[in-house]
């Protein structure tokens, strides 16, 4: 759906060149949501502004749905955006009309005439469940709803790709949420391309199909987003990781657990997509003599499947030990024993 | 008993002075609207990183608006007596003080009107553009709608100083209160003609801010 090649973006500022996209290489799937995960001043809001031809590539070219957006203009490229809209970190809704007027702008656009735009903005208020707030102003609306607007806004000309410009970053866990289950919920109905970047792990965790890394300017790394939680590399992703696990609380338990239970073994599961659902630990403990001690766990569902860690205390005899990790192993379970020097 | 308290005023003659104020005032206001929101909007699409962005016009649009609101008016209506002339074959009564008017507020209203259009959400003007939208329909259904209550709290601001710039038009003879209070107040002496035309100013003026006000609050959703 959305191809970039070797595409780079450079400003000239004040004091000298600075390349806010270094040779970017990427595609993303039709009906496929994609993250771009970044600090801020990785350039990620400058890619995300490429693939609409909002800023111009230095170098490089942008394709979405077969038309190089980077070499188009004029009605060529005022036509494509049509196809490939966009919502906002901050929503940027007009504040002088109202909500069914925010939504019938992009139809005005597009040259729709009125009475196709009212029937469409009927189905849109309702898809987005703004049914009842019709002609409230922007400043009458909360954080979400306004979101919402900018959503029904973005899918009004039945675009084929939508771009999230941190979309939920300016909402609460709880409305970030229920706008995330919107995103998610359009994808699967319309089969939407939703390419959205953020710094927030929970979003691509919760979301994404795939995620690429941004740092200064390059993709340092790039995968399904099991994979990345899996086995993240670069130190960047392993950070972006640690949002969601919080490995230092982890480590702290583990060296205060194996000063407190000295015997047994210590050992670390990391279960990946269906292995989250089996219950490989209630047949552990029918199966072999051996006491358990769950000392942390979490699970966390992503678009792909749950993934999740589990620290074990396997305590009794050694052999019994010894076959239960066997067990573990046989189970395709990854199982890490933690030494106890 | 107002005969005796105002023994020198015309009440015939303030009417049609009063008129010819409103006049002047209302047709200046309407050119100056048109012109400054032009030469507003040329200013800010030619301004650095706009969509027009050009040098040579933003700078010499913003010479011309600079030059015109810095001349002080008195000196503006003399220096622009031959334009006048030129134009309506004429420099006395009230359509003879409109070039001088329109030219002495339009500049100051083009200010304000890059001004209010700098004041417009960067991001809204942004999504207009994702979503396709040509320059011309982002005037129109973007910084028109977006910066009306500053258009109009502007235009108020203008029309009270357009107000103040009849008064002076008085002395190349364009009618009104102003040339009433000069000619019959101040050269004969008749402090009652002087105070009534003020009283009237001060009227319209009070007017013209309470309705710009009012329609201001009543167009800002935000």
């Amino acid at each position: 759906m959305i191809q970039l090649q070797n595409l780079s973006k450079t400003f000239a500022t004040g004091n000298g060149q600075l390349v806010a996209v270094d040779n970017v290489n990427l595609t993303v799937e039709q009906g496929e949501i994609f993250g771009i995960i970044g600090y801020s001043g990785a350039g990620k809001s400058t890619l995300i502004r490429l693939l609409n031809g909002l800023e111009k590539p230095t170098s490089g070219s942008v394709t979405v749905n077969g038309q190089e957006i980077s070499s188009s203009s004029g009605q060529a490229l005022r036509s494509a955006r049509q196809k490939v809209s966009m919502i906002f970190q901050h929503f940027n809704l007009l504040w002088s009309r109202t909500v069914e007027d925010n939504i019938s702008f992009p139809l005005e656009i597009a040259g729709i005439s009125k009475a196709n735009r009212t029937e469409r903005v009927k189905e849109l208020i309702e898809l987005v469940g703004l049914t009842g707030r019709e002609t409230a102003y922007p400043s009458q609306l909360s954080g979400g709803q306004k979101q919402r607007v900018g959503i029904a806004r973005a899918l009004a000309n039945n675009p084929e790709v939508l771009l999230c410009d941190e979309a939920t970053s300016a909402l609460d866990p709880e409305t970030t949420d229920a706008i995330l289950e919107l995103l998610v919920d359009i994808n699967k109905r319309l089969g939407l391309t939703i390419v959205l970047i953020t710094h927030e792990m929970h979003v691509i965790r919760k979301i994404c199909h795939r995620v690429a890394v941004m740092e200064a300017g390059k993709v340092v790394e790039m995968g399904s987003v099991l994979e990345i939680f899996q086995t993240p590399e670069q130190a960047i992703t392993k950070r972006f990781v640690a949002q969601i696990n919080g490995p230092d609380a982890v480590s702290q338990t583990i060296a205060h657990l194996i000063e407190q239970y000295p015997s047994g073994k210590l050992v670390k599961l990391v279960f990946v997509g269906d292995r989250t659902e089996q219950p490989i630990l209630s047949r552990l403990i029918k199966q072999y003599q051996v006491e358990v001690n769950i000392v942390q766990g979490n699970i966390a569902q992503t678009q792909n499947g749950a993934y999740g860690t589990l620290f074990l205390q396997i305590d009794g005899n050694e052999l019994a030990i010894d076959q239960a990790i066997h067990y573990l192993h046989e189970q395709d379970v990854q199982t890490e024993v933690i030494s106890h020097d | 008993m107002i005969e005796n308290l105002l023994p020198n005023v015309d009440w015939d003659k303030m009417w049609e002075a009063t008129l010819e104020t409103l006049y002047m005032t209302a047709m200046a206001t309407g050119f100056t609207f048109v012109i400054g929101l032009a030469l507003g909007i040329v200013l800010f699409l030619t301004s650095p990183h706009q969509v027009w962005a050009n040098k040579m016009v933003y700078w010499l649009t913003g010479a011309f608006v600079n030059i015109f609101r810095s001349i002080p008016f008195i000196i503006l209506i003399i220096l622009l007596i031959p334009f006048t002339k030129f134009l309506l074959d004429t420099i006395r009564g009230a359509n003879a003080a409109l070039p001088a008017l329109i030219i002495g507020a339009a500049p100051f209203y083009a200010r304000m009107v890059l001004i209010a259009l700098r004041e417009i959400d960067k991001g809204v003007i942004e999504a207009a553009r994702s979503m396709g939208a040509k320059t011309s329909t982002i005037v129109w259904k973007v910084f028109l709608p977006e910066s009306y209550p500053a258009l109009l709290s502007g235009l108020t601001v203008t029309a009270i100083a357009l107000v103040g710039y009849t008064a002076m038009a008085g002395i190349i003879g364009a009618g009104g209160l102003g040339t009433l209070a000069y000619l019959d107040g101040f050269q004969r002496d008749q402090k009652d003609v002087t105070l009534v035309s003020t009283i009237i100013i001060l009227i319209i003026v009070f007017i013209i801010q309470w309705v710009g006000d009012g329609l201001t609050a009543k167009a800002d959703k935000r």
